[in-house]
């Protein structure tokens, strides 16, 4: 009985994604005075990239790089609870699914590496390159928070761990351990393609990073995983730091807000290269990440 | 023909001597075909209306055009409130717009980027120079009929047609996709010959494949 459920979990996740992300660009584009996108705009380049008559192939790794990708962001969404306390929407959530998670939070751009290596476009190494680089600098401070809070909540469970976070705000994570969720929330920036950690796709610059050859259905399941995994990874983010939530409401709510923080950040500072970011995690992320597993 | 496109022999760094290629091995042979609405005429149209609302252009300034497609992703004209956006890698384009007067040595770049694009695509003419010449009608460089070489679905007229143009030509384009009459990429494999043929008498040194996906 827990599969259609996880089903629906996953139909309304992306649909909230579509619609959220559109919000956020809006928001974006109302900084540069701009109207934006419209609101439904995701749902119709999902469309007409899953309408186009031809596409062509590189291989087998180049079929499978977005299959990789979107379940990454489907797998790290069904293996956490989404809305602690309910037996429907609490997924395949078990007893070490924090592990899982961390797993699949890298899953998505290793795959990635593979398909887009395979395409062959010059463009495509190079953001793979990138990509991988400040992935791996920006995990390190998040891989550190997760650490610390496990110590502090002795356990790997995800609902366990909003278990414990219950009762009162002041029982968050965010307040009983905040260097693990400073460092948490910085390497946060690192993972959501949004200034000033976006160079990966330097979108509407001459390279677009991994996805240059990818086009038509392809692009499409990497459509579908953009709007899924951020919302996937805040899930996760919610859960051990912000106390979860116990209705759906509560959800969009929190997730929204969490996704601000990449998007206020994002539209105040300018892009850094590659090499700048990876020594800006390294310096201000890490030794909060290093301080919160020594504190508890 | 290049040097570096020649067939040769090229040992590996294991030492392993192979034969290379170039146009058969970077290259697919197989030219275009006719794609046709594989869908029941409802699912056709919902497309049609999709493809006419997410309308993707290349990022490819071939004249002085290019610098009137600037102002609208600025918040004064802002062409992303009409589904209208930039794609800098011409496999994720749906519209090639040919900002301007086209050198020959343009027009090799365009037609490759231009086969690359996946089907239902288009091509829109900037300006009068991809019309008649314009006032470059008696130069020898550039080409006067953009028609001759690559399959139209628009055109907009002026020296420079302003934003706001621009803005009213793709909302004509949208018209034409959505009644399914921009059918240019059918149009260019039905006349392949043709459209190679003419392409083949301006440029000269032609290094590449006859079709490059």
């Amino acid at each position: 009985m827990k599969i259609p459920w996880a089903l629906l979990t996953l139909f309304i996740v992306i649909n909230y994604g579509l619609l959220m992300t559109a919000l956020v660009q809006k928001i974006g584009a109302r900084v540069g005075r701009r109207h934006g996108i419209p609101i439904w705009q995701n749902y119709i380049d999902l469309l007409k990239n899953y309408g186009l008559r031809t596409s062509i192939t590189h291989g087998v790794m180049f079929y499978l790089g977005p299959v990789f990708r979107l379940s990454g962001g489907v797998g790290l969404l069904l293996f956490v609870p989404s809305i602690y306390g309910s037996e429907m929407f609490s997924n395949f959530s078990f007893a070490g699914d924090l592990i899982l998670a961390l797993y699949f939070v890298f899953f998505g751009t290793l795959g990635m590496a593979l398909g887009a290596a395979e395409s062959g476009h010059p463009y495509a190494a190079i953001g793979i390159t990138r990509g991988l680089s400040q992935m791996t600098a920006a995990e390190l401070p998040f891989a550190l928070a997760v650490f610390a809070v496990a110590l502090q909540y002795q356990t790997l469970s995800v609902t366990d761990i909003v278990a414990a976070q219950q009762g009162s705000i002041l029982n968050w994570t965010l307040f009983t351990n905040p260097f693990a969720v400073a460092a948490a929330m910085l390497s946060f920036l690192g993972s959501m393609m949004r200034p000033p950690f976006d160079v990966v796709l330097a979108p509407q610059e001459v390279p677009i990073g991994p996805p240059t050859e990818y086009h038509s259905s392809f692009l499409a399941l990497m459509q579908t995983n953009r709007v899924l995994f951020p919302v996937a990874k805040i899930v996760i983010y919610m859960n051990l730091f912000f106390g979860g939530a116990a209705n759906w409401p509560v959800f969009f709510l929190k997730v929204f807000l969490i996704y601000m923080v990449s998007a206020f950040v994002g539209v105040v500072f300018p892009r850094f290269r590659v090499e700048q970011s990876i020594r800006w995690f390294l310096i201000w992320a890490v030794p909060l990440g290093i301080i919160a597993v020594v504190r508890v | 023909m290049k040097e570096e496109l020649l067939k040769r022999m090229v040992k590996g760094p294991d030492g392993v001597e192979f034969e290379v290629e170039p146009l058969r091995d970077y290259y697919c042979e197989a030219g275009p075909t006719v794609q046709t609405p594989a869908y029941t005429a409802i699912i056709e149209k919902l497309f049609n209306w999709a493809r006419s609302e997410s309308i993707w252009i290349l990022g490819f300034g071939t004249g002085c055009g290019a610098i009137e497609m600037r102002p609208l992703m600025t918040p004064r004209f802002d062409a992303y409130r009409y589904g209208i956006q930039w794609r800098p890698t011409p496999r994720q384009a749906n519209l090639f717009v040919i900002s301007g007067y086209l050198s020959t040595k343009t027009l090799k770049r365009v037609i490759r980027s231009y086969e690359q694009m996946q089907s239902p695509k288009y091509v829109v003419g900037l300006g009068s120079c991809t019309i008649n010449g314009g006032m470059y009608w008696d130069s020898y460089n550039t080409i006067k009929r953009l028609d001759d070489y690559l399959p139209v679905d628009l055109y907009i007229a002026g020296c420079m047609p302003r934003p706001e143009a621009l803005l009213a030509g793709f909302e004509d384009l949208k018209k034409l996709i959505r009644a399914g009459k921009a059918e240019g990429a059918n149009q260019y494999a039905e006349n392949f010959e043709w459209y190679k043929a003419n392409q083949k008498s301006v440029i000269h040194d032609w290094d590449m494949p006859d079709y490059n996906w």
